[in-house]
């Protein structure tokens, strides 16, 4: 079987499961149109999900990716947390600017959930990318450090070790 | 009943960091550092919120709407903090005076320059 429609085929299972979960899945009409409606997704756009093969087996992959939703949720919390101080303090202790940060993803994938993460933990957030040169612009609340090589390394390091154990 | 206590406790975590965000929109001076608050606090207490519904809810279709929802939120508020950023960088929207560094403005001016 192709990359193509092993593609498409995931997405259809996702699509119809999710369908399923949304609708009650004991009447006739609803299923025949989950499959209906999951056809024609994963026809129109189901090859967009997979595109590459992949070195590592899929459990390790798996195993990297729940190890990595546990870091990204504490990371959020202390993301929150510090938010809640900066608001809370009553001169506001910011010290905003926008740095630049390398990366050593490469795929699409893996940058976009990598940016998103960047967002949502503390003090940082994403305002561009430049996936050709790999670089990452980011609205830093408390800037600690102005170089390139200080700014990657504490703010993108611990993500994208993961990262790359889970899409490549 | 213990189901309910505990559900309802995280809707209350979801409503205090939610109220926090909308604290920072109103404190924070400029867009960048407002979609700062607004983008973290926003997600964790709505997550929060929907959280609070699957548990009291448990596996229904209501419950399942309320955990997609939070899949979904998670998804799409970084990528609306990172459009509503750039496009406001991009119209020239002054970032605050205490701002310390501006590598962004650098290099696209240096872009400009080339052109």
């Amino acid at each position: 079987m192709s990359l193509k429609w092993k593609s498409r085929l995931i997405v259809f299972l996702l699509s119809l499961l999710v369908w399923l979960a949304l609708t009650s899945w004991r009447d006739v009409q609803e299923i025949v149109a989950a499959i209906v409606v999951a056809a024609l997704v994963s026809l129109a756009a189901g090859h967009f999900l997979i595109t590459t093969h992949k070195q590592k087996h899929l459990l390790v992959r798996w195993f990297a990716a729940v190890t990595y939703f546990f870091l990204f949720l504490r990371e959020m919390i202390k993301a929150n947390v510090h938010v809640a101080y900066i608001v809370l303090h009553p001169l506001l202790p910011i010290k905003p600017g926008i740095v630049k940060i390398k990366t050593r993803l490469t795929k699409d994938v893996a940058m976009t959930v990598l940016t998103n993460s960047i967002t949502l933990t503390p003090g940082t957030l994403t305002v561009d990318i430049n996936p050709q040169a790999q670089e990452i612009y980011i609205h830093w609340i408390d800037v600690k450090a102005t170089d390139v090589e200080t700014c990657s390394k504490q703010i993108g390091a611990q993500f994208e070790k993961k990262l790359k154990e889970v899409f490549e | 009943m213990i189901r309910e206590i505990v559900g309802m406790v995280f809707i209350s975590i979801g409503i205090l960091f939610d109220f926090l965000g909308v604290l920072g929109l109103v404190r924070l001076p400029d867009v960048y550092n407002r979609l700062q608050a607004a983008t973290k606090c926003v997600t964790f207490g709505s997550a929060g919120i929907l959280f609070g519904i699957f548990i009291i809810q448990g596996f229904t279709s209501f419950g399942f709407k309320a955990l997609l929802g939070i899949v979904f939120i998670f998804l799409t508020s970084p990528v609306a903090a990172h459009a509503i950023a750039r496009a406001a960088h991009k119209s020239r929207i002054p970032l605050t005076p205490l701002t310390v560094i501006d590598c962004y403005e650098a290099d696209h001016e240096l872009k400009d320059k080339v052109d």
